[in-house]
């Protein structure tokens, strides 16, 4: 199939951009490294009138250092994360973690703003930034806000961004360096979506025990706090953790979930 | 064992692709590359619905006259695509190239519409409203055969397109069978997804007046016959041209009826047209494949060997009966190799081609082949499980032995040579059998579970004449002609009816010829997958081309030889018998003459001449059928060791090594290239590849994201190890080998789970062997425990 006929913008400044997004007397939407709008034009799933390409503004590509945090812009794409070329304050956990996203070719494209925009919950920029106790800075006409990565995924493609406003900056605690960090995806093969994600992390200079169930049905199952850590981290413990949530829609899903998140653990544990 | 030098460039020899030089540079020429002056986009109105009764179709105003229906066509007077099969009892199905008052699948083409480009024929075709009443559908081939099941073609009294017995009772060798075992075992409905998908530009050539359909096909011949039946025209008036063809599988080996739709379109317009297939139009449209159920039973002695076979076999053959190999062609074959390669004397197969809403089915690489493979290898397995043996002990208890061979089995398969227990033993001593048993006991750090899983099969290919008579189908393969022509510098232009879309035709049908007149490969041009050009032929479909048209090339050059021998001799003042042909010379002694320099006297200076010369001159068409019409028998014994995750049910090849006997290779790097295709397919078919349909008959799977196919990462290093029984009915001893490499694989990978698995008493019988498939298996186990 082939997209609709839509009209195309590549705006060079945010402010244009969102002047643009703000339209409301056209369908209009934003577009970035394309890989997941792409074939939803292509199947005609999306049918907007004007796509805003926000690839071409600078502000959006930077990667810098602020304080204890890392600041990357929308628009960097996987292939950058996963190559290296800023300071990596989280131990290897983003060059990792995108190495692994699709393949290459995707990642060459696809960008980790785009990622948590289109919120699919198999993601691992939705689940890794979860654990890692990321930020969203989000941007719009009336300004800036910031949100923290569990306010803003909210379901299946589902996010706290409001018509007009976009993902600007992803806000990336540094990690200390006692941190350990484990995480473990099933994929039913290289490069497919997970089925099932464990992301766990343990910083205990800064107070930090959270483990992540992610590829749910659902908005990341987070376990916070030190309560499974104290339970022994047994399978069954897991599992009551999970309980209700939408890791466990069936016993073959709450089990595979148990496994993504104990050998998730067992990383952090080794 | 055959003796054929892999050296030089003839037969045997490992000789690069003279097609990849176009083929690898992007540069091959595509439907999809071909730009006509005016042409128009096709799209199609698809029906979204499984079952239903069309009630009306409205076209908006403006596109009045770029929409088009079966109302159209058939006032035009085109028929619809009826393949119909000679066996008694078979229900012929109509298929109009547009739905006529009723659409039986979902894709069913219901109109169809035409653009500058194909966006806009597809934003015509959202306008267009089609009221559809719904009718129960049929959505499984077992509930499809139950009294009060829909009827998915009214005037039928059910829905069984045919019925077969093959095989007589057995019941005495089942009261009194020491060990009898019985398993239901199912293949899923795949997609053959080749990495072009179909496509077809349309146009009338007013300067020699003729249809030019150019055609992502396998079989232009085939689709020139089926075209002329459904439009009414002369087969004179039609040319057929496949161009570069990117892949097939079978998908590409039959008429389509939007090939239909877009001659009629070309002609009704006046002007050239296209359609391109896209992946999700394939994926949910067409090209279904694959779907068996078996309720399966053997009785062996205590020692494993078989004493009969007893099955029921249904194939869900989907909505209508493909051009030309009918609906029926797959039950029918499941009747008649289900025994595979083994020796025993009690056989019962009763099978049903079930008529479903779901795509028709189409003959995919393997054919029948994959599923009852994967049927029977399981059994080998369970036998050896009761009887407490090894599964390839079980199996060289049963194969067919060398000193039997040829061989007529128990339905009269005519066996043409080989040593298949042979194949067995090198399988087991090349995977290291013994390494893997030894690291199943000391188990596994991670906690995965190694399993070790054999299959054997034999493979018919190349079938003859009297094979596909008794299918009594619209298409019957005789003679294979070829023709070879010298030209007057000396080269040699190979014309042959079938078709190359990866088979690597163009250097393999150069080798036979160099092979037989020593002419070098790089003046030898093939030309193939033309009407217009090329001697009528049945086309690429089988395992058959290398056979049956590699054989008629070996023929024609042959006469060709005789030839140029008597017009060396002549300019050699030597006499017919004194003269070879050598490396590309007539030679009588120390003197020679060159085919370029005959060729030359040929065409460009006739003075000097003989004057008995051969009137036919230096082109020579000529036909070929094997020494048996029974077909080529190809075998091989895939071993595979696989890792299974018990906690996630995730399967990882750990080693795969493939003994095949393909007879005499024309060039072993291309037969190579074969396998590890197919066993790529045949990975995909055992582990990932399923098009999963819910109760409404709705497709689930509708892109690559939900329809997996093995990548990279997933297709084992394959080892290959080549056995060399030439057959003693064909040219150079060839046989036929394009399709096995994905026979066995699901077999085989199914095998060593279950081997991986025995410690748990788990036990999977359906493919794909998905992470769910075993853990619900798994999970099944321990709640009966």
């Amino acid at each position: 199939m082939k997209a609709v006929d839509f009209d195309y913008a590549q705006p060079a400044t945010l402010d244009a951009a969102l002047e643009l997004l703000a339209r409301e007397d056209v369908m209009v939407r934003p577009v970035a490294g394309s890989q997941s709008l792409g074939p939803m034009l292509n199947l005609r799933l999306a049918q907007p009138e004007l796509l805003v390409d926000i690839t071409r503004i600078a502000e959006l590509r930077t990667i810098r250092q602020e304080g204890d945090r890392l600041v990357i812009g929308a628009c960097v794409t996987h292939a950058r994360l996963e190559d290296g070329d800023y300071p990596d304050v989280t131990r290897g956990v983003l060059p990792s973690v995108a190495a692994v996203i699709a393949y290459r070719a995707v990642r060459n494209r696809g960008t980790i703003g785009g990622s948590l925009a289109h919120a699919d919950p198999a993601a691992d920029w939705v689940n890794v930034l979860t654990a890692l106790g990321a930020d969203v800075v989000i941007a719009g006409t009336g300004g800036r806000r910031s949100v923290p990565m569990t306010d803003f995924i909210l379901g299946v493609f589902e996010t706290a961004l409001q018509p007009g406003e976009i993902v600007a900056e992803i806000h990336v605690p540094a990690l200390s360096d006692r941190a350990r960090w484990g995480y473990y995806k099933v994929c039913r093969k290289t490069g497919e979506f997970s089925h099932a994600t464990g992301a766990v992390l343990i910083d205990p200079a800064r107070g930090v025990q959270r483990c992540v169930a992610g590829a749910t049905s659902g908005k990341p199952v987070v376990i916070d706090g030190p309560a499974l850590f104290a339970d022994g981290c047994t399978e069954a413990a897991m599992a009551a953790h999970l309980a209700g949530s939408p890791a466990a829609d069936d016993p073959i899903a709450l089990r595979t979930h148990t496994v993504a998140l104990k050998r998730a653990i067992a990383q952090v544990m080794s | 064992m055959g003796e054929v030098s892999t050296a030089g460039s003839g037969v045997g020899a490992r000789v690069r692709r003279k097609e990849d030089d176009r083929l690898l540079r992007g540069r091959g020429r595509f439907v999809g590359d071909i730009a006509l002056v005016g042409m128009k986009e096709l799209a199609f109105v698809r029906s979204p619905v499984a079952h239903a009764t069309i009630t009306g179709i409205e076209i908006p105003e403006e596109h009045r006259g770029t929409v088009f229906t079966w109302a159209d066509l058939a006032a035009g007077g085109v028929k619809p695509i009826r393949a119909v099969s000679g066996l008694p009892g078979f229900k012929v199905s109509e298929q109009p190239a547009l739905a006529d008052g009723k659409v039986r699948f979902v894709g069913e083409p219901v109109a169809v519409c035409v653009a500058a480009t194909r966006a806009e024929a597809e934003d015509i075709a959202a306008s267009v409203f089609v009221d559809y009443a719904e009718l129960p559908v049929n959505s499984d081939m077992l509930e499809a055969v139950t009294p009060g099941a829909p009827k998915v073609h009214d005037h039928w009294p059910d829905n069984v397109f045919l019925e077969t017995n093959v095989g007589g009772t057995i019941a005495e060798i089942a009261a009194t069978a020491p060990v009898k075992v019985s398993r239901t075992i199912r293949t899923a409905r795949q997609c053959m997804v080749p990495l072009e998908g179909k496509g077809v530009v349309a146009h009338w050539d007013r300067h020699v007046e003729q249809l030019v359909l150019t055609t992502s096909t396998q079989m232009p011949h085939i689709v020139r016959a089926g075209l002329s039946e459904c439009l009414d025209l002369d087969q004179g008036l039609i040319r057929v041209v496949a161009p570069d063809v990117g892949g097939g599988f079978g998908w590409k080996g039959l008429l389509q009826p939007e090939e239909i739709v877009a001659a009629w379109i070309a002609m009704r317009l006046d002007r050239p047209v296209r359609w391109t297939e896209d992946r999700r139009e394939h994926l949910v449209a067409a090209a279904n494949a694959r779907e068996h159920h078996y309720e399966i039973t053997a009785y062996a002695d205590a020692r494993g060997r078989l004493l009969g076979i007893e099955a029921d076999a249904w194939v869900d053959a989907g909505a209508y009966s493909v051009y030309p190999f009918s609906a029926c062609l797959e039950a029918a074959q499941v009747g008649s190799i289900l025994p595979g390669p083994y020796d025993f004397a009690h056989y019962r197969c009763r099978t049903f081609s079930v008529c479903t809403n779901k795509p028709p089915i189409v003959p995919y690489r393997g054919v029948a082949r994959t599923g009852v493979c994967f049927a029977m290898e399981q059994m080998i397995d369970a036998v050896a499980d009761a009887v407490g043996r090894e599964p390839w002990q079980v199996r060289l208890e049963n194969l067919v032995p060398p000193e039997k061979m040829p061989f007529d089995n128990v339905t009269k398969k005519h066996f043409d040579s080989g040593d298949y227990p042979e194949s067995v033993r090198r399988a087991v001593a090349a995977i290291e059998l013994d390494g893997w048993r030894a690291r199943q006991k000391a188990g596994e750090a991670d906690g995965r579970l190694i399993g070790v899983g054999f299959a054997t099969y034999c493979e018919q290919s190349a079938h003859g004449t009297a094979v596909y008579h008794g299918w009594g189908i619209p298409m019957v393969p005789g003679h294979e002609q070829a023709q070879a022509r010298i030209t007057p510098d000396g080269g040699l232009e190979l014309r042959v009816g079938v078709q190359s879309h990866g088979q690597s035709m163009e250097t393999t049908f150069a080798q036979v010829a160099h092979e037989v007149l020593g002419i070098p490969l790089e003046k030898i041009k093939l030309v193939h997958g033309d009407t217009g050009l090329t001697p009528y032929s049945t086309g690429t479909w089988g395992s058959r081309s290398m056979v049956m048209a590699g054989g008629a090339v070996a023929t024609a050059c042959r006469t060709l030889a005789e030839r140029l021998r008597r017009i060396g001799a002549h300019l050699m003042q030597a006499g017919p018998e004194a003269v070879v042909l050598e490396e590309g010379s007539v030679k009588a002694g120390a003197a020679a003459v060159t085919i370029r320099e005959i060729a030359h006297t040929w065409y460009r200076a006739p003075q000097l001449l003989p004057a008995d010369v051969d009137r036919g001159g230096l082109e020579v068409t000529a036909g070929y059928k094997p020494g048996s019409d029974h077909g080529t028998f190809s075998y091989a014994t895939h071993a595979v060791a696989v890792a299974v995750d018990p906690e996630i049910g995730q399967v990882e090849i750990l080693d795969y090594v493939v003994v095949e006997d393909a007879g005499t290779m024309v060039n072993p790097m291309v037969v190579d290239g074969q396998i590890y295709g197919g066993v790529a397919q045949g990975v995909g078919t055992a582990l990932y590849e399923r098009m999963p349909y819910d109760a409404e008959g709705q497709p689930l799977a509708s892109t690559f994201a939900d329809y997996l196919i093995p990548g990279f990462t997933e297709v084992p290093h394959v080892r290959i190890i080549h056995m060399l029984t030439p057959s003693p009915y064909t040219e150079f001893g060839v046989k036929g080998i394009g399709e096995g490499g994905a026979i066995a694989p699901p077999a085989a990978i199914c095998n060593a789970i279950n081997d991986a698995l025995k410690p748990l008493g788990v036990t999977v019988t359906n493919a794909p062997m998905t992470p769910e498939v075993i853990l619900c298996a798994i999970a099944e186990t321990r709640g009966a425990a």
